[in-house]
């Protein structure tokens, strides 16, 4: 199905992708706005994002954010791929539906109700709420993402792979090491890449399960946001999107060199 | 594989780990939530009556259930107080919502697909790049577009098309727009997979056997897509019904959605055991969609597709 | 140098069959080994013997039970029932890491995230070889299968024939006890499948080891194996060196498995010594056929005759009565391969005959044509009788 575009599709793909990035370029744009006023245009300036540097709270904020989510990320990805070498690998086993269940159902569960259910655990265990209950209730519901994406990969793995390893002598534990892990690699980076950025971006959950002195930063500016639109949310976004983009095309941009090198590779040995 | 080696401590440790972890941090929590909205508020901390008390022995037990009351789903199923009309509002904005989704994001998915090949996966990474972006970001865009002085208005009012600035911030629509605009990767990228997948001789096929390319389309083309079509308007359904973010941030006073009333209810009123009647409500309400969900989902990765 | 190994070679092979030796201890025995997946038997009570340095074969359809019979002597499946040994060790619970057996894989699996050498290297590294004999080990394989000047490349650098050599080098690296072959020449093409297969041969009595191969390819079968297990439906229907497969097969089903057959159901009218004597209703004459022993078929039996298309004699005239068994038929279709022509001969009473004639000379005078009024003979000796 490679043929030019017709006037529909490329109409389609035009307004479409306008839509999605019409509201972001603005808020860019935005972002280097003198005036005070979000919406109207007063001359090029930088002065908010100096502003920014200034803001401790803000700065605070980031910093939970980031080491909450590293390391919920971290810990989602290790369980993420046992959940998704569980359903892959071993075939049934007791609750096994139960255990499928419970890994695809947070992918689509309403945020509040995670949040909630999560607090009320914390609060019977008697569990200090702050950084630590965020951490937990994020790698809660990023596993089940890292779950989906390892997985899939899985599906697709050549398991003669794995039995041509321990044909030749070699442990299944080492096996895992030495030939799966290697080749599901990819997918476990990104399904550890979505985790963090699901755990970046999470207000709600977290709002749920925080206590005192445990403010990330989509609390933090949503309480701002609440309070009035300022240039200085316009720089925080532009900043987090900034960083996204460049990990993300980087990211893409590798992997398309890296297929296009093991195409041309492919193509040379078949001309043997 | 059922070799003897593998079916040994590794496993068992790859499986219960994961295991163990959600049913601590996914079951019991709604167990609890189950349980908490079936208690009786008590001026304490918490704020509700204690949980199962297995110390009591059987008595204790005979005691946990005869303190099950169903006081908070007669409050939240009380018309007065606005919950129904909310469990209504949520479900209809997000049906709404999800054929919208579908009418925007069918015609950009199919036109990606068709894409030549070169070109699909640059397309397919500016579908997902705005998802990689934060989600609270995204909303917050539309705040300055749709204000009253917003760019919208501006650019309409420039153009002359409009003398007065419209009301669309703190209106339904703008809940629209918001989830429209975010949920659009869910929606495109399982329609894309679907469409990507479809054999290009088919439709030659068919236009071979005398079928003009729009009766192929309805006739081939769509209903091979349909498994893409239920996948992503069920991604996209489900979480919109539970929506805080968007109709606290763009939505008016009025715009009722269940997942604002509870987080109302739990933060402003403080009512713990109303605000875990209004979540199990809510669960039974989406019960079988997720249930749908989950064995669409599990029937692609377990398949090897 | 090459001319002595070829005869030495030669000389094996005329003498080699262990499993007519009543004293010979099989390597590998199969003993009544059944295997249920849930409620499908894929392995039905298989008892098989195979000897040391024996090139063997399982044949049959796919789904006949021989990769999961294949499988469960590399380690991946445990039998339901039954017991396997290898050179009087009980294999059961032993994991397949080890296990003294390799496979090659039919999808070659080489590790795609490693070199030719590397991948090579695999098995002696985990055995714990030294560093120095690993490395020669690496060359001296690389050199079995003449791909010295690969060994950094990575396997999707290598065009299909030479990622199967590395395949065959990386399973015979630990210098198994038997390797294990598992339709290794699928993925090739039909003229370096040919050479391949007489490779393998040769590399077999080279090394001289027990080589089990996997196939549904009979002509692949009865190229390399000394002998074949031909399968269906997880049972062993017949194990047999190739010619006995082929001239003598045991069932109806084996002898239209393996090559073109006519199988024509007769009745048996009597029996004198080893000949019998069969009616059947497509011809009026009965039928002579020599059985060597009467094969337990008595008079009254109802039996199969089974006659290969290139054992049948056509010709457009009437052959005398000493010719010996004869069908009078009508040419329906003609099939020209070039080094032989497939004549369909429809009798009078519907039923049609296959016969394949060598295409001897470049001229014929009045080649046989559609529509032809030909008769078809046939010696004693040709066809076999079957009793199911």
């Amino acid at each position: 199905m490679s043929k030019s575009l017709s006037w529909f599709n490329v109409t389609a793909l035009v307004l479409g992708f306008a839509f999605l990035y019409i509201p972001i370029l603005l808020l860019v744009i935005y972002s280097f706005n003198a005036s005070r006023l979000v919406t109207i245009w007063g001359g090029f300036s930088t002065q908010w994002y100096g502003a920014l540097l200034e803001n401790e709270q803000l700065l605070d904020a980031a910093w939970v954010t980031l080491r909450v989510a590293f390391l919920s990320s971290l810990v989602a990805t290790v369980l993420g791929t046992m959940a998704a070498l569980a359903l892959t690998r071993y075939g049934r086993f007791f609750g096994r539906s139960l255990f499928s269940g419970m890994t695809y159902a947070p992918l689509v569960m309403p945020e509040v109700i995670t949040g909630l259910s999560l607090l009320l655990l914390f609060v019977a265990i008697g569990l200090e709420r702050g950084f630590w209950t965020i951490t937990l209730a994020h790698i809660t519901f990023t596993m089940c993402f890292v779950a989906v994406v390892v997985q899939s990969r899985l599906v697709t793995f050549d398991r003669s792979l794995e039995e041509a390893a321990l044909d030749l002598g070699c442990p299944p534990f080492k096996t895992f090491f030495i030939i799966t892990l290697p080749l599901i690699l990819p997918a476990v980076v990104s399904g550890f890449m979505l985790a963090f950025t699901l755990s970046m971006d999470d207000l709600v959950i977290a709002s749920f399960t925080t206590g005192p002195g445990a403010t990330t930063l989509p609390m933090r500016i949503y309480s701002q946001v609440r309070m009035g639109v300022t240039p200085e949310i316009n720089a925080i976004c532009t900043v987090m999107i900034g960083i996204v983009t460049v990990v993300v095309v980087f990211a893409s941009i590798m992997t398309k060199r890296q297929e296009a090198q093991r195409k041309r590779d492919e193509q040379a040995a078949a001309a043997h | 594989m059922a070799t003897a080696g593998e079916k040994g401590i590794g496993r068992l440790f790859v499986i219960a780990v994961p295991y163990l972890w959600l049913l601590v941090l996914f079951l019991v929590p709604f167990l609890i939530v189950l349980k908490i909205s079936l208690s009786q508020d008590v001026i304490a901390q918490p704020p509700y009556a204690p949980l199962l008390d297995l110390s009591q022995g059987w008595a204790g037990f005979v005691d946990f259930l005869s303190q099950l009351n169903f006081d908070n789903y007669v409050y939240v199923l009380d018309w007065n107080n606005e919950f129904l009309d909310a469990y209504g509002s949520s479900l209809i904005i997000a049906a709404v919502s999800t054929v919208l989704l579908l009418l925007v994001g069918y015609p950009i998915a199919y036109a990606m697909a068709r894409a030549p090949r070169t070109l699909q996966p640059t397309l397919l990474m500016l579908v997902i790049l705005p998802f990689w972006t934060s989600f609270l970001i995204r909303v917050y865009a539309w705040i300055g577009i749709l204000s009253q002085d917003g760019l919208l208005n501006q650019a309409l009012q420039a153009l002359g098309l409009i003398d007065a600035p419209l009301e669309i911030l703190n209106t339904d629509l703008a809940v629209y727009i918001g989830i429209v605009y975010s949920y659009l990767p869910f929606m495109v990228l399982p329609l894309y997979a679907a469409l990507e997948k479809l054999d290009g001789t088919l439709l030659e096929a068919a236009e071979d056997l005398g079928c003009p390319p729009m009766r192929a389309f309805w006739l081939v083309t769509f209903p091979l897509s349909l498994p893409g079509v239920a996948a992503g308007c069920l991604l996209c359904f489900i979480p919109a019904v539970g929506e805080f973010v968007i109709p606290d941030l763009l939505g008016g006073s009025d715009t009722l959605m269940i997942g604002k009333s509870l987080w109302t209810e739990f933060t402003v009123n403080r009512s713990w055991t109303a605000s875990s009647a209004v979540a199990v409500l809510l669960l039974i309400v989406l019960v079988v969609p997720i249930v749908i969900y989950q064995n669409i989902q599990a029937r692609q990765l377990e398949a090897g597709k | 140098m090459a001319k002595t190994r070829t005869q030495t070679i030669g000389a094996v092979r005329r003498t080699f069959s262990p499993w007519t030796d009543a004293t010979a201890t099989p390597l590998i025995r199969f003993e009544n080994v059944v295997k249920r997946f849930g409620a499908f038997t894929a392995v039905n009570n298989v008892s098989l013997d195979i000897y040391e340095r024996e090139f063997f074969a399982l044949l049959g359809p796919s789904g006949c039970g021989k990769t999961t019979l294949m499988r469960m002597l590399a380690g991946f499946e445990d039998p339901t029932e039954g017991r396997i040994t290898l050179a009087g060790q009980d294999l059961s619970g032993v994991p397949p890491y080890r296990r003294p057996v390799n496979m090659m894989f039919q999808s070659y699996a080489l590790f795609p995230h490693m070199s030719v050498a590397d991948n090579i290297a695999f098995g002696p590294k985990q055995a714990g070889m030294a560093k120095a004999d690993i490395d020669a080990r690496v060359e001296e394989m690389l050199t079995l299968v003449k791909l010295e000047s690969f060994a950094k490349r990575k396997p999707h650098q290598l065009s299909g024939g030479q990622r199967q050599r590395v395949a065959l080098a990386r399973s015979l690296a630990t210098r198994p006890k038997v390797l294990l072959l598992d339709e290794p020449l699928g993925a090739l093409d039909k003229k370096l499948r040919e050479e391949t297969q007489f490779e393998l041969m040769d590399l077999q009595m080279e090394l001289g080891m027990t080589f089990l191969i996997v196939t549904h390819d009979q002509e692949e079968a009865m190229t390399v194996a000394d002998r074949i297990a031909v399968m269906n439906h997880g049972v062993l229907v017949q194990v047999d060196p190739p010619a006995a497969i082929y001239e003598q097969p045991a069932t109806k089903y084996v002898a239209d498995f393996i090559g073109d057959v006519n199988i024509v159901e007769c009745v048996v009218d009597g029996c004198f010594g080893g000949d019998l004597r069969l009616s059947t209703p497509i011809t009026p004459h009965p039928l002579q056929i020599a059985q060597g022993d009467a094969g337990g078929v008595k008079t009254g039996d109802k039996v199969w005759l089974a006659i290969r298309p290139e054992k049948l004699r056509i010709s457009l005239e009437a052959p005398d009565a000493a010719a010996g068994n004869c069908f009078a038929g009508e040419i329906f279709d003609i099939g020209y391969l070039g080094d032989l022509s497939v004549y369909h001969v429809e009798l009078p009473c519907g039923t049609r005959i296959k016969v394949s004639q060598p295409n001897l000379s470049r001229m014929v005078e009045r080649p046989i044509s559609w529509e032809d009024k030909v008769y078809v003979t046939f010696t004693p000796h040709a066809g076999v009788v079957l009793s199911r």
